[in-house]
Order: C-alpha cells, then structure tokens, then sequence
C-alpha cells in the first residue's frame, strides 16, 4: 500500500512539472526514478519512450503506465497514470471554471517564455544521454537523420503523414535489417 | 446519458492518436463538429492554455470540454475516457514485452525503435526552439538577423545548460528558476 502511495505522489509530481509534451520529463523520471530509487534503468526508460511513441495515447501516460506496471503490476500502472493526470485536471478545471483569460495573463506568459527556454535545455539533455545507446552505427544514423528531416520539415511535405508512421517504418526497418543484441 | 458519450468519444480519441500531444488534434476537431461539446476556438485556446501549463493538450482538452457540458463529473470522466485505453494498451504490451523481451525480432524491432525514438525528440525540440529561442514572424517582418534571434532567451540556455552539468540539483528546480528569470525580465514581451 505505502508503495503504491510512493508511486502515486512521485508520479503526482511528474505530472505537474511535465512542460513541453512529455520529452522533456526524461531527466525528471531520471533523477527520480532511475538516480534516486533505482526503480527502472536509463536504457528502460529509452525502450518506453520508443514504445509510447508508437502506441496510442499520450506518450507520458504511455511511460507512466509502463514503470507503474513494472513496480507494482497492472494496478500500479493505473495508480501512475491517475497520479500524473491529477495536477493537469486540477488546473484546468479551475481555469475552465475561473480563469478563461489565464494563457493572456501577463505573469503567465512571461513565466512559460522562461520555462520554455528550460525545456529546450532538459530535451537537449535527453537527446544526449540517449543518443549513444541509440545511435549505435552507421544504419541507425542514417534512420535518425531521415526521420528527424522528415518530421522537422513535414509542413512542407506534399503529402501529410502522421509520426506514428515514421515511427512504425523504422521499426520494421529494424526487423528487417536491423541487428538483434545491441541492448546496451 | 452525456457521461457515457464524454467517456466514449474522448476514449476513441484516446485509442486512435498515436504519436501524442498534436496528434489528438484532428480527431478533437472532427469532435466539435460531431458533437458541438465545444468550438473550434476553444480548442485554439486549449492549445495556448497547454503551453502554459502541465499536461498534454489532449488531457486538458478532454477535462475541458467535460467540464463546459458536463460539470466536474464530466470533465474527470472525458479525461479517464481519453486516458484509458493507453493504460490498457501498454498493460499488454508490457506482458508481452517481458515474455519476447530476448526474442530476436523485438531486438531487431527495437534497434530501428530507438533511432526513431530519438530523432522524433531532436525534432519535438526543435519545435519548441521554434517558439522560445528564435521569433520567426519578427524576422520574416524585418529581414534582420538581429530580430530573428532571441539573445536574451539563448543566453539563459546556455547558462541554464552549463548549469545542469554542473550542479546535481533536481530538474525541477531549473524549471522554476526559468520561470523567476523570465517574469523578472518579462520574457514573454508584456
């Protein structure tokens, strides 16, 4: 029970700190959950963030479901992902229900310009503990910098194509030319 | 029985927008025209108020929209819709990831996962570079250089970036002291 607690108030916190689109909460599940209490590996963390990316739903959700599950079972994946929806909830139903002008409030703009410019910072951070356990050849180079150019540039694309796609490609890519036991 | 049409609309949202965040956009447009539980500039707002706050827009959008046709109940039981079937998902993908986890194709699977995994964070980053550290429509008005970089912005990067391999403090305290360093500074330009 105490555990289950633990991981609803860690995940409680993650949620309400996770600017940016899920991304940049990797060096918070990190510090947290890798650094602090041992409960996943970084390289854990990396296959979940693959995993959600390709799987419906919130990506987040996705990785919140994931280490829950994987500390307590299935009932502690539901306790996670109730945890990191609790705070997001919070907020906008007294926005809805008080503030409809919040996103013009001065204070607030200029507080989120500032947080935006940290998560660039905690995403870079990410790209670099993960690139050397993902970029491993010359093959995965070459998928990175044609998924990353397709979807950086895909409003220019003739045709509009989701990312899930991308994402589902490069992984039958990997099965067929892909190289088995590169883990770490 | 509005409860049980919130669950169900916001839980095939749930269930059909891989890829997060934006991708729920499509489908909650296709909702207010469905349903009219909400309009389309509600939702451009929904998208400002995301950015201003924790939560992926498809989560603050399903509480919304709850709550302005259904009360409270509403808005809990739109995010749980919308919510749920990714708990589910993953709960089975996670089985099966523990059983296949040495088989040789998931190996394979996940080599060529990882790079896209990867490149699809670079590109999430760029996007957020895209509205913090560089004023596009300035540029593309003024033709400057000077207006297209937004130094001030940078500057807290690089400081923030040197920061973080330096001192072990945790993440969250950098992202409020963002949030300090630009209302002190007016960051956001009012």
């Amino acid at each position: 029970m105490k555990e289950l607690l633990d991981l609803y108030l860690i995940f409680l916190r993650i949620g309400a700190v996770n600017f940016g689109g899920g991304y940049a909460m990797l060096p918070l599940l990190e510090r947290d959950l890798a650094e602090n209490r041992g409960w996943v590996t970084t390289d854990e963390l990396r296959d979940y963030f693959a995993i959600g990316q390709c799987t419906p739903g919130i990506i987040a959700l996705n990785v919140a479901t994931f280490i829950g599950n994987k500390r307590k079972g299935a009932i502690g994946g539901i306790v996670a992902s109730l945890g990191f929806l609790a705070v997001p909830i919070v907020i906008i139903l007294l926005i809805a229900a008080f503030l409809t002008n919040f996103a013009e409030l001065p204070v607030v703009r200029n507080a989120f310009a500032g947080i935006r410019v940290c998560v660039v910072v905690l995403i870079v951070r990410a790209v670099e503990k993960l690139w050397k356990s993902s970029v491993v050849d010359t093959v995965t180079l070459i998928l990175y910098l044609v998924i990353f150019g397709l979807v950086v540039f895909s409003a220019y694309l003739p045709i509009r194509i989701t990312t899930a796609v991308f994402v589902i490609a490069a992984g039958l890519f990997g099965v067929f030319f892909g190289k088995a036991g590169v883990k770490k | 029985m509005i409860y049980l049409r919130l669950f169900w609309e916001f839980f095939k949202t749930g269930l059909f927008s891989i890829g997060g965040g934006l991708a729920t956009l499509p489908f909650l447009y296709e909702m207010s025209n469905k349903t009219g539980w909400f309009t389309h500039a509600d939702i451009a707002d929904m998208i400002a108020i995301s950015e201003s706050t924790p939560g992926a827009i498809g989560i603050n959008m399903s509480t919304y929209a709850g709550y302005i046709t259904a009360g409270v109940p509403g808005g809990l039981i739109a995010t749980l819709g919308l919510g749920s079937p990714c708990v589910i998902i993953i709960l089975i993908i996670a089985r099966l990831l523990a059983r296949f986890q040495d088989n040789v194709y998931v190996q394979k699977a996940l080599y060529g996962l990882r790079a896209a995994s990867i490149a699809m964070i670079s590109a999430a980053c760029i996007n957020v570079v895209k509205v913090s550290l560089i004023h596009i429509p300035a540029f593309q008005a003024s033709g400057s250089l000077l207006d297209l970089f937004d130094l001030r912005a940078i500057v807290l990067a690089v400081i923030l970036y040197f920061s973080m391999r330096k001192i072990k403090i945790h993440p969250i305290a950098f992202l409020a002291a963002s949030a300090v360093i630009g209302i002190i500074f007016r960051f956001g330009g009012v």
